[in-house]
């Protein structure tokens, strides 16, 4: 595979899948809902391509070596630019254990969610064009290793999602989208902030001896790199490390999203449509805690360190506080809106503690988030296109009516409630494993168990409400799942029990770069003398 | 006969249900006569455990054979080593009975449900449930670790929340499988903190590497009370599924589901895997935690007896009567008389299975009727339920001659014994009245059900006796309650084989000083042999021989004594116990309510969590988005500010001075007259003025 750009190609794919759609006729609806879904799908394969190729030894996180599929050439060349000096820009891309379970996530939740928009009825056209430029920025920001173009796939993922809740939403989708757009913009300044702080203070060494400030990532994890006086470089003895820490921290807390900076998230999936919730809370929400794993953690070690215990606090409250407001909650969508909050705080939890299996399992609750909080919202969506109500109590004894979609929200509510045998089980139990194991965080691990016991009252409550006791006679013509709702269900349900009974098929990816992270992080490693940069 | 043999076919035994589950779920809708082919798996996986059994007992009789696998490998930074998480098969002679009977209740029970469910509209799908059921309480029984322990307890939950809620039209039936699947959850929350204390230190999940290391002195954090902490907290699991006080509310409630279900799940198997983690866990209870679980059994088994003197519902009584047993299990444990706790857990499962299943006869006769008090004389109507029925009661009450009489028994010798030895007197002391209530209750429910004159003669006009798939399954049950299974001697069981060589009390691993005294072993070659047999002090030996005929004599006295008042109040009806009953009425409405305990938690711990989610909702929406809109609107007034500054002020300013160089020069253009002569005039005035001001001369 050695040469073959398949990150550029995966990443790159849906933006010509784009262009192609704006040359499509206006009236021409079908050819562009299957021009996506062939698009979408061609991506879950590259994933499948990617990882029948992947080294599963191969560390990655810091060292450039260990990554793979790397495609690496200057992309901005401008030299002499006053005092800015030269500026030199890398296209810089590759994937590690860190990014790989990502890629693989962000390939099947769009080809899912492209599965979900085949009822948008309203522009279809415009909506796909940026269903793909969404797509492709969720994936360049997983593939990314220069922080330049991070930032941009950062950035270029902000706008559709604007247009897709402001345009396709709900009856109050401007305020949300508005809401959306400014809160995640915020947290994108405070990024901006930093990576350009962290431009400043670091440096590569080009061919010829000379040295140019540098947005490369991994430069930016090496401290051999630092300028004596950057403003972040860790050679330099002030306090503003710790600032652009917090900074970055907020940033991606934003989009995870930690309390207090939660709740734009039930708006937004309150107003958003089907699909788009999918994606919110499939992937999106990954992006803030992949960016704290991946610029927080190797960037700033001694502050992480410094950090664990606030880390898991957070954590805690996000799982014990959005589990208790997800009980209060009367709409389907917000609740599960919320829970994902709470399931948010497991992953935040495992990785405050800084440990092999807290980590994994936190990277594997992202994945697990992704495909059972997919598969909520995709439930709430199927009802509420036959209803067109997500009231809780509006519904009642929908079990005799529709069967098989029990069957199907039994298996998501109870992959969300963390039952054995699904893949929540595992990301769950390797983070309580990781943060009990930990003793500063031993107590917080521990009380963040009632997260376990809230998550099956607010599930099986609603799981009663909605389908158990006498049917509302209003609801007695209601159908149950057809071919399509059937195909974005199974897979997802598959994969969710495939990965509870195995989980090793997606620990094994990242184990080895959780390793090289711990080792990194936790200054195991003599990071000075890291080689190759 | 190998040991892999007998690993394959456990392996095979556990996995054939759910093979079960999966075929008839998923293509029982369209081959309606699925079920049949999980009954046949089910009475396949049932010959196959009768060949574990015997070949474990005959071949392998004081050897465990254990196999494994790694399922997941990490390593573990940052503390350097390598997590290896095995899932493994453990066949000890406790695993191979408990396969067993699990398999024939479970079998026993789908052979009923053929009549029991039929014409239910989801017959197929009931069976499938009862697959899954089966398979999680296998996976339990068989397991050599806590994780997959943990696994399977879970599902087990998840079968039972199914099949207690399987009826879900009906609200409470809905309602109580969501109430056993929380409160279940609650001590599973226990469970798996206790777990996280031995994984944490140990590295592993494996039963006996944990013991192992305990044995050799490696404490949990170092100290004894972690040891005991974690012992309470695994054992927290055990109150939540053996429904213990003061998780014990779920049990009753899970009488919704239809009464085979009650009969194998929430009577037999599952209720007792509860106390089969104890048995599992018993080496390593300290004294401290032993005492603990010897409390909590202990009042859970009164509190529920005296719950179950006064409850109308056939069921319900049967319900208290299994929490009250399950409490003497759980007492018989905390004491250290390992050995009779697990053989009551066998002789409870049958003859409970078999009073569970006879209810649902008479339920099924009656055409769903569940209150006594409109049954009576059903005696004459259903001979095999009535006579199966009576004998499982006599096994209950200890009546000699039954499987009931010989375990239980044990249990009151031993918590004597204990009393004696400890001066914890309470113990025994509830373990008699209990014994004597439930002689009472017992016979209050078959004279009520079977004695006497019918009630409601409409009902009991339409009586009939059950076909032979509902009565064969009670009459194999009620045939395993006797004592001729257990042990030649009807009066004591210490000579049977199931005592003397199929179960034996483990060693202890945790330190001597941890121990009951009488737990410490009298030898030092005993001390050396991890897992055997313990060999207790001298004292406790000769104590337990003394208790044996007292604790007999007084098991017979009390069971006597209530049987009697039982028939005083209901045969001879010599008392009115409604009378009584209004007599004592403060007591009596505790016991008919349940003590109050469900309104209790209903206004404190429920609507508490509920109020304070509301009241987090609230703070969500009106403090924190609203502080997010406030910066919003916060905003939006700056902004408006900065908008009238600039209208007004800033660009007010350029207009002013705009206005204001107009306004000057409209009026200084009135003075350019374009008239030479005006000019002239201001010159010459202006030169005055000058002149005038600055007086050159």
């Amino acid at each position: 595979m050695v040469g073959f750009p398949i990150l550029s190609l995966i990443t790159f794919l849906p933006v010509l899948g784009m262009i192609a759609i704006l040359f499509f006729p206006k009236e021409q609806v079908k050819p562009v809902k299957y021009l996506s879904l062939v698009i979408t799908a061609i991506q879950v394969v590259l994933a499948i391509v990617l990882l029948s190729n992947y080294n599963y030894s191969a560390a990655g996180v810091y060292d450039e070596k260990s990554f793979q599929f790397i495609e690496k050439f200057r992309w901005i060349n401008i030299t002499g630019l006053s005092w800015l000096g030269n500026v030199k820009i890398d296209y810089f891309m590759g994937v590690d254990g860190l990014s790989t379970p990502m890629v693989l996530l962000t390939a099947i939740i769009s080809f899912i969610a492209t599965l979900s928009s085949w009822t948008i009825n309203k522009s279809v056209k415009g909506y796909f064009a940026l269903f793909l430029l969404l797509d492709a920025g969720m994936m360049g920001v997983f593939v990314a290793l220069d922080f330049f173009l991070f930032y941009i796939f950062w950035e270029l993922m902000l706008l559709p999602m604007y247009f897709l809740i402001g345009i396709w939403g709900g009856p109050r989708k401007e305020y949300a989208a508005i809401k959306f757009f400014i809160y995640t913009l915020l947290g994108s300044v405070f990024i901006l902030l930093s990576m350009i702080g962290l431009y400043f203070s670091t440096t590569e060494t080009l061919a010829d001896g000379s040295k140019v400030y540098t947005f490369n990532m991994l430069a930016m994890m090496n401290p051999a790199n630092s300028t004596q006086d950057g403003i972040l470089s860790i050679l330099n003895p002030n306090n503003l490390r710790f600032a652009a820490y917090i900074a970055l921290f907020a940033g991606f807390a934003i989009k995870i999203p930690m309390f207090p900076f939660h709740t734009w998230l039930p708006d937004a999936h309150v107003e958003a449509p089907t699909p788009i919730s999918v994606i919110l809370a499939g992937v999106l929400l990954k992006m803030g805690t992949y960016g704290i794993l991946r610029i927080n953690y190797p960037m700033f070690p001694e502050i992480t360190r410094q950090l664990m215990w606030w880390i898991a606090l957070f954590g805690m409250i996000n799982i014990i506080y959005g589990a208790l407001v997800a009980l209060a909650q009367k709409d389907f969508k917000k609740l599960i809106a919320y829970s994902s909050v709470s399931h948010m705080g497991y992953v935040l939890l495992g990785m405050a503690s800084l440990s092999t299996s807290g980590i994994n399992g936190a990277i594997f609750q992202m994945f697990n988030h992704g495909t059972i909080t997919a598969m909520l919202f995709l439930i709430v969506g199927v009802i509420y296109d036959r209803a067109h109500t997500r009231g809780l109590n509006d519904f009642g004894g929908l079990a005799a009516q529709m069967p098989v979609y029990t069957g199907f929200v039994t298996v998501a509510f109870f992959a969300a409630i963390g039952l054995p045998g699904m893949s929540g089980f595992i990301s769950e139990a390797l983070v309580f494993v990781g943060s009990f194991g930990v003793e500063l965080t031993r107590i917080l691990a521990m009380v963040s168990t009632l997260g376990i016991l809230l998550g099956a009252a607010y599930m099986l409550w609603t799981l009663q409400r909605i389908f158990f006791g006498p049917l509302n006679e209003k609801w007695s013509s209601l159908t149950d799942l057809d071919k399509r709702e059937y195909a974005m269900l199974v897979p997802l349900a598959l994969i969710i029990i495939f990965l509870g009974v195995y989980p090793s098929a997606m620990l094994d990816i990242m184990n080895t770069s959780v390793n090289s992270l711990v080792n990194f992080v936790s200054g195991n490693i003599d990071s000075l003398t890291i080689s190759g940069l | 006969m190998s040991e892999s043999l007998i690993i394959n076919l456990s392996v095979l035994i556990l996995f054939l249900p759910l093979f079960g589950f999966t075929t008839v779920i998923f293509l029982g809708k369209k081959f309606p006569k699925l079920y049949l082919f999980e009954v046949a798996i089910l009475t396949s996986a049932l010959l196959l455990s009768i060949f574990v059994l015997y070949a474990k007992l005959t071949f392998f009789n004081v050897k465990d054979i254990i196999a494994e696998f790694t399922w997941i490998s990490m390593n573990n930074l940052p503390f350097g080593d390598v997590i290896n998480i095995n899932l493994g098969v453990k066949i000890d002679n406790v695993a191979a009975i408990m396969l067993f009977v699990v398999n024939l209740i479970s079998a026993l029970v789908h052979i009923y449900s053929i009549e029991y469910m039929r014409g239910d509209r989801y017959y197929t799908r009931y069976f499938a449930y009862l697959g899954l059921f089966t398979f999680s309480m296998l996976g339990i029984v068989i397991t050599h670790n806590l994780l997959m322990m943990y696994i399977f307890w879970e599902l087990v939950g998840l079968s039972s929340y199914l099949l207690i809620g399987f009826w879900f039209h009906k609200k409470s039936a809905a309602d109580a499988g969501k109430k056993a699947f929380i409160v279940n959850r609650i001590g599973d929350i226990g469970m798996f903190i206790g777990i996280l204390i031995l994984f944490t230190n140990y590295k592993t999940f494996t039963f006996d590497v944990i013991f192992e290391q305990i044995a050799a002195g490696n404490l949990p954090f170092g100290s004894e009370a972690w040891l005991t902490a974690a012992g309470i907290l695994v054992f927290m699991g055990a109150v939540g599924k053996s429904a213990q006080f003061p998780l014990h509310v779920w049990l009753p409630d899970a009488m919704e589901g239809p009464t085979p279900v009650s009969a194998l799940i929430h009577a037999a198997t599952m209720v007792a895997a509860g106390v089969f983690l104890v048995t599992r866990i018993f080496v390593m209870l300290t004294a401290d935690a032993m005492l603990v679980i010897a409390v909590i059994g202990a009042f859970t088994s009164l509190l529920s007896a005296t719950i179950a003197l006064t409850q109308n519902d056939i069921k319900k009584v049967l319900a208290y009567s299994t929490v009250s047993q399950l409490g003497y299990m759980i007492m018989s444990l905390g004491v250290g008389a390992y050995v009779f706790a697990f053989f009551h857990l066998v002789t409870h499962a049958f003859f409970k299975a078999c009073l569970f299943l006879g209810s649902g006869s008479v339920i099924h006769a009656m055409h769903h009727e569940q209150d006594i008090q409109k049954m009576g004389g059903l005696k004459k109507k259903m001979p095999i339920t009535y006579w199966t029925f009576l004998i499982s009661t006599l096994a209950i009450s200890g009546i000699p001659l039954t499987s009931g009489f010989l375990s239980k028994d044990g249990i009151l010798a031993g918590t004597l014994a204990f009393g004696k030895l400890t001066g914890h007197w309470l113990i025994p002391i509830t373990g008699f009245t209990v014994a004597a209530l439930t002689a009472f209750y017992m016979f209050r429910l078959v004279i009520l059900t079977f004695h006497g004159e019918p009630k409601d003669h409409h009902k009991f006009e339409h009586a009939h006796e059950t076909p032979w798939v509902m009565t064969a399954p009670l009459v194999i049950l009620s045939v395993l309650s006797i004592f001729i299974f257990y042990t030649p001697n009807p009066i004591s069981p210490d000579a049977g084989w199931f005592m003397k060589n199929w179960v034996k009390t483990p060693t202890q691993v945790v330190p001597d000083n941890t121990r009951y005294h009488h737990m410490v072993e009298s030898t030092e070659e005993a001390k050396a042999e991890i897992h055997g047999e313990i060999v207790h002090s001298v004292e406790y030996t000769e104590t337990m021989h003394w208790a044996h005929y007292p604790a007999m004599l007084m098991s017979l006295i009390v069971a006597g004594f209530g049987i009697l008042i039982a028939l005083i109040f209901y045969t001879w009806k010599k008392v009115n116990a409604d009378k009584l009953a209004d007599k004592l009425k403060l007591l009596y409405k505790g016991s008919l309510n349940k003590w109050y305990i469900d309104e209790l938690y209903d206004k404190t711990a429920i609507s508490g969590t509920l109020n304070f989610s509301s009241i987090l909702a609230w703070f969500d929406q009106k403090i924190i988005d609203g502080a997010v809109n406030g910066s919003a609107w916060l905003t939006r007034v700056v902004s408006k500010f900065s908008g009238w500054f600039d209208t007004f002020a800033v660009d007010g300013l350029v207009n002013f001075t705009a206005f204001f160089s107009g306004f000057v020069g409209f009026s200084f253009k009135k003075l350019q007259t374009g008239k030479v002569q005006t000019y002239i005039v201001f010159v010459i005035f202006s030169v005055i003025i000058l002149l005038l001001l600055f007086k050159p001369f």
